[in-house]
Formats: C-alpha cells, structure tokens, sequence
C-alpha cells in the first residue's frame, strides 16, 4: 500500500507571528519557515507504517511555491520515499489543496493519504477532509491512534469528551492530532541521502485545477492586548480581590 | 435569508457551543437546526427560542453524528439554505469541511465575529493574529467559536419538528466504540470557573490537589499541553491552540507558564488568576491576580479560604 502525505510549509512554530504595518497578513518574508508540525507527525505515521510492513511506499507533496522543496527534503529526510511539488501561489485554500490532491490521487492511487489535522498559519482544519469529501472516501480526523489491517483502517480519534473509534473501508484519509507519535529528528546521513531522493514538480494548472481564492483578505490585525494585573501577597488578598473587585466569587 | 445549523450533542445534551452557533445564525437570517439522533435532542432543540424549524435525522446510520454520512445528509438538505453553520466543536470541524468540500465552497472555521453576511472575523496563527475575511461563495459554510458568542437560551420556543428523509449512506466508516470521561463535573467549553493545572503540578498523582478546589466553585478542571504530554491527565483536559478554547468568568492557571499555544485557549476569559513559583512567568502577563509561590501550598489554603 502506497501512503501519501501532504506535508505545508509554514511559519516555524518557535516565532512569534508579526502582523504587517498596513494590515495585509503575517510577515513571512525573512521569517524561519518550517514544516507545519501536525504535517511532521502525518509524516512520522506513515514512515512507520512502511516500517512495520503496512505500507509499501510513502510519498510526499507540497503544494506551494519553490521553496516548499526544503520541506519536502526534511520529510523524505525522515524517511518519506519520493516528493511531489505543486507550484502554486503560497498557501493556497484548503479547497484548492484538496483538488490538488484529489489528482494527485487519481496520478498515485495509494491506499491512504495521511494529512496533519491542521495547519498552524491558516488554523483552518479542513483540508483532510474535503479530501475525504471530494474522494468519497471515509475520514479519521484527529486521530490519536491508527491500525490498519483486513483492509480497514481504525482509528481513534480526539473528540470532545474523549476519544471515539471509527473503522473506515480502505483507502481513506486519516488527519494526524498531537499525541499520535512524536516525529523523529532527521539524522544527518539521512538528510544526505534525502538529497539523492526524486522530486517530481508539477504545475497546480497542469492538474487541471482552478486555484482561484474564494476568500479575500479584508484586513489582519493583532488582537486586543490584556493588560497585566496586579501580584497579590497572600492567599486572603486574592480571595479578597476576586470577591469584593472582580465578584466572581 | 435562512440559516441550517447542525446541533450537536453529548449524551443526550445539546452542546453549549451549539447553542453559541444558533446566536451566531441568527445573526444572519432565520434558522433551522438540524438534529442527528435521539429524537429527545430534537424535542429539545425546538424548545431553543428563535428557532424556527426543526430538522431531525432520526435513521440509524446518523446516531453517532458520522462525517461521511452526515456530510451526505446536510448536502441533500443544502440547496435551501443560504449558510450552514455549525459550533467549531469536534463534531462540527469534522463534518462541515467535508460538507462544504461537496458543495464546492471553501469553509470559513472558528468564526469569532460575523462583520455581514459575507463578511467574518477569525483568528489565525493560533489567536496571534485576526482576519477579516470576505467569502465570494454563494452558499456559506462556518464554524463558530463558542466562546465568542453567547448561547442561546434552552428554553421559550416551540419549534415544529421535521424528519428529515435520509440521504445516500457513503457507506464507508463504522463507529466502533467512544470512551467519554466520567465526570460530575461541569464541560470544559461551558464551565462557568476552570480550574487548570500545568507542568508545576509534577504528576499524575500530585494534579489530584486541584480536584477539592474545583469541586468548592464548581469548576470544571482543565490543564496545559505539558501537563497532558506529562500524562498528568487525558487529552480532552487540554486547554489551548490545538485542545480546547475556555473563556470562563473565572481562569485559574496553577503551574502553568503561559506558553502562546496555551494562552491562545484561555485568554478570553474574564478574570485570570495566575499561581506560578517563577515570577517571570508569561502567564502572569495576562493575569488579572498572580501570586508567586508554591502553587502546593497555595492550592489547599485557597480551597481553605472559601469555605
């Protein structure tokens, strides 16, 4: 079973997200980018399913522009098999992600995609599954837990007040949470042999897929600051404070 | 204009966050709510004022608010509605992507405020950031953040209810088993006092210390990713970017740091309170009262303290 992953090259989640002065985005120009880190662990779960046998090849994809290559290098760095680069305009929607993928599918036909839930720049948490959607096929989001075996895949996914198992008909689409394994660190041989490794770039347009936005940008500004309060010295003078100040006691 | 908001709910209870989304939708026109499930769910959402309709999927293959067939469902029910709106709760992130996916429309997640009909704010970069965007999408599908509207009241309506025809099952996911936290204490989303404990709580035996305070306020009790990752307590205990988003009258933070991704959880809460033994502490940066100490002293003589 071939497994593909999306992988997204975001803003690295040790920097503090500047807004730009005349309110158009985030800057990202001179900004450490990274490896969307839910896209880290989709890429963990994969490499360790060729481990154990399940799967046969892992194949990664960026969908952005040229410099989503260093991306693709850390996950077959990690032990992804091959890339697929798909220039487009950076950070395109979810919904044109999606339809990429859904060609990308119909070109590699693997027997599971494996997607991080969320990517940490757009926060959108949607790409998995309109994947799922447009392919009709079953979707595990959030998922803490996968087992593949009788071609079926289970997984246990996060939901609100704890966890739920599903079992989907293979292929699938599975969007990776938090706890679901820690992502190994490329070692430096590893890294040398990913540079052996193909890439194959694309066109988003050569795919026959529309990149239009659906949504515009009106404006991005930093949200209302809190103001720090104050210390209090004692366990009586808060609970003081929060009686007879702030009366929420 | 006409609203359908899928409500969703938890052993039997309608979701306080999908009672936010129902403020949210009526925002923007009429709404009808649609229920998957128990017909006492759909009973009680008629009885939420402002709602004009009741949609209730009562078939078998709904009774566990499944992505794939319920995505099928709302996309046979879609052509007469204007929005789709659901809470960004787990049900909610789950099937509207895929919803709007069939209905090719780019979803619009975690809506904190509605500008107009086209226009919405959402934060992005984990809360770092908001965006005004404008959704060019004739239909528009969202996910409403629960904290940033209040809910709607549970009773004073009487809504007809409609049984909804189903619509094709995809057929390809199986629910298996839900494990949910027993717990007499109040949801995390909807807890009028959280009580949170981080790192500086040091074990999963130690985190217990919290548990008398959270019972004398009636709080529910939430933690920090670190303490999560520490196995002090399971994952839906997790308050932040990637767990859940609070915004109680009253946050207590005890050994929490106040990392971004934790900050982006809580910070709209009313009153913080912040115990830390580092007095240089982020958190203390968005607390309303901090005390720098031994949050294990601290603990029980605030428990202490209110009776």
């Amino acid at each position: 079973m071939k497994i593909v992953v999306p992988v997204k090259r975001v803003v690295d989640y040790n920097i503090k997200p500047r807004v730009k002065a005349d309110g158009s985005g985030v800057e990202t120009t001179g900004v450490k980018m990274s490896m969307n880190p839910f896209d880290e662990i989709a890429v963990e779960e994969a490499v360790r399913l060729k481990e154990k046998g399940v799967a046969s090849e892992v194949v990664v994809v960026s969908i952005g522009v040229q410099q989503a290559q260093d991306t693709l290098r850390t996950a077959m760095a990690m032990g992804a098999d091959r890339a697929i680069l798909v220039l487009s305009e950076e950070s395109p929607e979810p919904l044109a992600v999606a339809k990429v993928l859904k060609a990308i599918n119909e070109k590699e036909q693997p027997g599971l995609f494996i997607l991080g839930k969320q990517a940490i720049d757009d926060d959108m948490n949607a790409t998995g599954q309109m994947l799922a959607g447009l392919l009709g096929w079953g979707q595990g989001t959030f998922a803490g837990k996968v087992e593949v075996a009788d071609g079926r895949v289970k997984v246990s996914r996060e939901i609100d007040g704890g966890t739920e198992d599903v079992s989907l008909a293979l292929p699938a689409v599975v969007t990776a949470d938090l706890r679901l394994n820690e992502p190994r660190y490329a070692s430096l041989p590893n890294i040398m042999k990913a540079r052996k490794k193909p890439t194959e770039t694309l066109k988003a347009e050569d795919l026959g897929v529309d990149m239009t936005r659906r949504l515009t940008v009106v404006s991005v500004a930093e949200p209302q600051q809190r103001q720090a309060g104050v210390k209090v010295g004692s366990v009586g003078e808060l609970v003081e404070k929060l009686r007879n100040e702030a009366k929420v006691i | 204009m006409t609203a359908l908001v899928l409500l969703d709910h938890e052993e039997g209870r309608i979701r306080k966050s999908a009672l936010s989304a129902v403020t949210a939708a009526s925002q923007l026109g009429d709404v009808h709510v649609l229920v998957a499930g128990d017909v006492a769910v759909a009973r009680a959402a008629a009885a939420i004022p402002g709602v004009a309709k009741v949609l209730h999927a009562a078939d078998a293959q709904y009774a566990h608010e499944l992505a794939e067939p319920l995505a099928a469902l709302i996309v046979s029910l879609a052509g007469g509605y204007d929005q789709i709106v659901a809470a960004a709760s787990a049900v909610g992130k789950n099937v509207l992507p895929r919803a709007a996916a069939l209905l090719d429309v780019q979803p619009i997640p975690e809506v904190v405020s509605i500008v107009d009909a086209e226009t919405f704010v959402r934060p992005i970069y984990a809360g770092n950031a908001l965006a005004t965007v404008r959704s060019s999408d004739a239909k528009k599908v969202l996910t409403v953040r629960g904290s940033a509207f209040d809910a709607a009241p549970a009773e004073g309506g009487s809504a007809p209810i409609e049984t909804v025809v189903p619509a094709t099952n995809p057929n390809v996911s199986e629910f298996v088993a839900v494990h949910l936290s027993d717990s007499e204490r109040p949801e995390l989303e909807s807890a009028r006092v959280v009580v949170s404990g981080g790192r500086g709580l040091q074990s999963e035996e130690k985190f217990h210390v919290l548990e008398p305070l959270a019972d004398k306020l009636g709080a529910a009790i939430g933690a920090s990713r670190a303490a999560v990752d520490s196995g002090f307590v399971p994952n839906e205990f997790q308050v932040g970017q990637t767990g859940k988003i609070v915004a109680p009258e009253l946050y207590l933070a005890f050994g929490i740091s106040g990392a971004i991704q934790h900050l982006a959880g809580m910070k709209d809460s009313r009153v913080i309170v912040a115990v830390n033994k580092d007095p240089e502490a982020p958190i203390f940066q968005v607390a309303d009262y901090g005390i720098v100490g031994d949050l294990f002293e601290i603990v029980p003589a605030l428990t202490e303290a209110l009776n």
